[in-house]
């Protein structure tokens, strides 16, 4: 008979082991390999759900181990759904989200549609374009930091160029108009690399016998953009926003890097303000309930997104 | 519409999924809308709501 890579692992198994195993169903073995995932999963990311649940209805502090916890019903949820502050800090989460995916589609969308055009030096400008998703934010954070410096940042100096304003009149991170498009900006330019090559792929997966026979058929350019590239890109391009949606709705790190919430509190979005709440306030019972409502928001989003694009990859 | 209504009787997933949809979209439009804050109030609920509907919904027959 000959050797098969089953029969080889077979005979590879220690005896010790293989004679364990042997009297075992063929279910109770995949059990035993799938058993580990499920107990991680369970421990990682169930049971501390569960436990946040349970928090939210009580007025625990994390810093108070020894004092009584009481049950205090939904009045956590009450207080939040009712805290005008938190409710900007919504606003100002929903701005960032938008803008953030709005650009990064579009000019992903863009470089990738570019990019896949054959000519010299195309995989280099790839390598390129790509870098800033490489960095770390606290790397990306530092770096803008320096840039949007009033005094001496390129940015201003760049933008004064184009418009003639004095470089020092305007101050990106220090004002409460320019702020919000100041991480708007940052995050852009660190993440459209990132939808970039999620179209990259979508673009590259399209046939080119699909754009011969539309040729024969005498479609347009713009005809063969609009029925061929758009609707064979699209469910990439929806994985894209799904990624970026997600991502974005609990961004911190870049943020809290650049402008730590401010001025004031006009970019202190959801997740820095949930931070304040639990770790700085120690109000751990109304900062479970906070997370339950931003858990429920993005498990939401993200369950009627996935049919979406369900449905398109169907058609 | 007439369709719809009666894929609801008939515990459709269909139509119910779509109702669910409809319900996450306004919860969340209303957490984050800048215009009222009696929407934003009670967009939690409307979520939630929304969100166990499409989970349980989805196990419906097509």
């Amino acid at each position: 008979m000959s050797e098969t890579p089953a029969t080889r692992a077979a005979s590879a198994t220690p005896p010790s082991v293989a004679r364990k195993i042997k009297g075992l169903s063929d279910r109770a073995i995949a059990w035993i390999f799938v058993g580990p995932t499920i107990f991680l999963l369970l421990a990682i990311n169930i049971f501390p759900l569960i436990w946040t649940i349970n928090l939210s209805f009580t007025n625990f502090k994390a810093n108070r181990i020894g004092r009584e916890v009481k049950n205090v019903g939904l009045r956590n949820y009450e207080r939040i759904l009712s805290d005008s502050d938190i409710w900007l800090n919504m606003q100002a989460t929903a701005h960032f989200l938008f803008w953030t995916i709005f650009f990064q589609v579009l000019i992903g969308f863009t470089l990738a549609y570019l990019i896949n055009k054959k000519f010299k030096g195309n995989d280099l400008w790839t390598t390129i374009i790509v870098l800033p998703m490489m960095l770390s934010p606290a790397v990306v954070g530092n770096f803008w930091k320096f840039l949007y410096q009033p005094q001496i940042g390129l940015f201003n100096y760049i933008v004064a160029f184009f418009t003639g304003k004095e470089p020092s009149s305007f101050e990106m991170l220090g004002s409460v108009q320019l702020a919000p498009w100041s991480i708007v900006i940052v995050d852009t330019w660190m993440w459209t690399p990132f939808v970039m090559l999620i179209c990259l792929a979508g673009l590259r997966s399209i046939p080119d016998y699909i754009y011969e026979a539309a040729e024969v058929d005498r479609a347009s350019k713009l005809r063969q953009f609009f029925t061929i590239t758009i609707p064979m890109v699209l469910p990439f391009l929806m994985l894209a926003v799904l990624f970026r949606g997600i991502e974005n709705f609990k961004m911190f790190d870049l943020v809290v890097q650049l402008t730590g919430g401010g001025p004031g509190s006009t970019t202190e979005l959801t997740s820095i303000n949930l931070k304040r709440e639990a770790f700085e306030k120690w109000r751990t019972g109304y900062a479970s309930a906070y997370a339950i409502i931003l858990f429920v928001t993005v498990f939401g989003l993200a369950s009627i997104y996935v049919k979406a694009l369900n449905k398109v990859k169907e058609r | 519409m007439s369709n719809f209504f009666s894929g609801l009787m008939r515990l459709r997933r269909g139509p119910w999924e779509m109702l669910a949809t409809i319900l996450i979209g306004v919860g969340v439009f209303m957490l984050m809308q800048p215009f009222a804050l009696w929407l934003y109030t009670y967009s939690f609920i409307v979520t939630l709501v929304g969100t166990v509907m499409f989970i349980i919904v989805s196990h419906f027959k097509e």
